[in-house]
């Protein structure tokens, strides 16, 4: 038996197909992934994400302890509220897991993180924190949903008091806010706008329910995956792990080198690979019919004449799925930075045309590369 | 429940069989196989001419979550793949014994009755495979 969200019954009575998913016993979909994927880019939809880890810090020391264990700066977060996207890398630069951070003041932090990585990385905050006094409380009482759709905050609204309700329409992209004991933030993982919402588990399920009656769609892990590589965004365990650093995984933006005296875990790592990684991670496009899937093989040929080896380039799918909004199948890839645009992915022993491009493929329902 | 019609036989790989009045015999997979594989994305079916052995692996149905194979369980010669499903794979989900079908052969030896199951022996099955 798995772990349950407090939602899972919920889940069950509205028909979904459980699978799962880094220990958890999650909704794969209610009926067709394929609708709410679509629900999500053109309306509403919304997801059950109570099973990722809501990590608490607390202390005086706390953004030193960030600045040191993250790649992103937390120094950047001035306005209380604000969120950062960062990576939490091991001293040779391979990556522990991909997070969020919330600046909520200047004694707290929240970090959300993913739920197959939880355990892990909690063991790694907590014997980092030990050295600023930092207090680590991973918050297991509360669920998490994330609405999100070009008409998701409009309909989510009205579930809040008045007062509640004006914060959070004016909340910035990327930002949130604390209410009692709701946590309202503008972030998610569809490249669509929308909420993710952190409520008492014990209300999750009369909250799901309300959402529902708003015309929100209930949506699964199968679209969750088809709308974040639409959208370009990386999954962990996928298209960056601990055997690869964020400079090979389309990462090097969310790497504050600046200001140089920061010294944050795989810091030095990174230094010395900077400029120099040899694989970068790019956004495939199928040419063909077929669907791409992770670890196939890519084969490359040189694209420039800087001197680069001799002979075919190899490289692999990373995350590979069929793009319901482009109708085509779409991927990220792991490919030697020397190749040409134009490549073959080996697809049951048959090699077939692809492109590389520059993802996202989709944001905000418009898809941005042309097929 | 999945819908499993009382004329065709079915396999242990989730096809069915349907026996044609002209000798041929038409393929497709389960009402049980397509909603276990979701959302269909990409069928690939085999080209008129080609020559099948039962058991052969001979077409591919793909959904958004995995691609899985379509094995013949009959020997004989394809005569029609279902064109329809490259462009619309969904007919799968809609209609797995009607539009849906995948292939068509003419079949050159009797059906392998041991190797088929009826409608009712595969409901067992389906029930058992559900532990």
């Amino acid at each position: 038996m798995g772990l349950k969200t407090a939602l899972h019954d919920t889940h069950i009575l509205q028909g979904a197909k459980i699978v799962d998913f880094g220990g958890w016993e999650m909704p794969l979909h209610y009926g067709s992934q394929i609708e709410e994927h679509h629900a999500v880019r053109r309306d509403a939809g919304m997801f059950d994400v109570s099973h990722m880890g809501v990590i608490d810090l607390t202390g005086d020391r706390v953004r030193d302890f960030l600045r040191r264990v993250l790649a992103n700066d937390v120094g950047r977060l001035t306005i209380p509220g604000k969120a950062l996207y960062s990576c939490m890398l091991l001293p040779g630069g391979g990556v522990i897991d991909d997070l969020i951070v919330y600046f909520i003041s200047d004694t707290w932090f929240r970090v959300v993180v993913n739920a197959g990585t939880r355990d892990k990385d909690l063991a790694w905050i907590r014997r980092h924190a030990a050295d600023f006094a930092v207090t680590v409380a991973l918050q297991q009482d509360l669920a998490m949903i994330a609405i999100q759709g070009p008409n998701a905050r409009e309909k989510t609204l009205p579930l809040l008091a008045p007062p509640q309700r004006v914060s959070a329409r004016e909340l910035p992209p990327f930002c949130a806010a604390a209410f009692d004991s709701w946590f309202v933030a503008r972030t998610g993982y569809t490249g669509e706008d929308g909420f993710e919402v952190m409520l008492p588990a014990g209300e999750a399920a009369k909250t799901w329910n309300a959402l529902r009656a708003q015309g929100i769609q209930p949506a699964g892990l199968g679209a969750r995956d088809t709308l974040r590589l639409e959208a370009g965004m990386n999954l962990y365990g996928n298209d960056m792990d601990e055997h690869h650093h964020p400079l090979e995984s389309g990462l090097a933006w969310t790497v504050a080198f600046e200001p140089g005296d920061r010294d944050f875990i795989g810091r030095q790592a990174l230094e010395n690979l900077r400029g120099a990684a040899a694989d970068q991670l790019v956004g495939l496009v199928l040419e063909e019919r077929g669907v791409l899937r992770s670890h196939q093989k890519v084969v490359a040929t040189a694209g420039n004449a800087a001197g680069g080896p001799a002979g075919p380039l190899t490289g692999e799918v990373t995350s590979g799925t069929f793009s319901p909004t482009m109708n085509r199948s779409i991927a990220l890839a792991r490919v030697p930075r020397t190749a040409a645009l134009g490549v073959q992915v080996e697809i049951r022993g048959k090699m077939h045309a692809a492109r590389i491009v520059k993802p996202p493929f989709v944001r905000h329902g418009k898809v941005l590369i042309p097929v | 429940m999945s819908n499993i019609p009382s004329d065709l036989r079915y396999t242990k790989s989730h096809e069915w069989v349907r026996r044609q009045q002209n000798g041929t015999v038409e393929i497709g997979i389960s009402d049980h196989a397509q909603s276990a594989l979701g959302d269909l994305v990409f069928v690939e079916v085999p080209e008129a001419g080609r020559a099948l052995r039962a058991g052969e692996a001979c077409a591919v149905v793909e959904s958004v979550k995995a691609a899985s194979d379509v094995y013949s369980p009959v020997s004989g010669k394809v005569i029609a793949g279902n064109a329809a499903l490259a462009s619309q794979p969904e007919l799968l989900n809609q209609d797995p014994y009607g539009a849906g079908w995948l292939f068509r052969v003419q079949t050159n030896s009797p059906l392998d009755e041991a190797a088929l199951m009826s409608a009712a022996d595969y409901a067992k099955y389906l029930a058992d495979e559900a532990g």
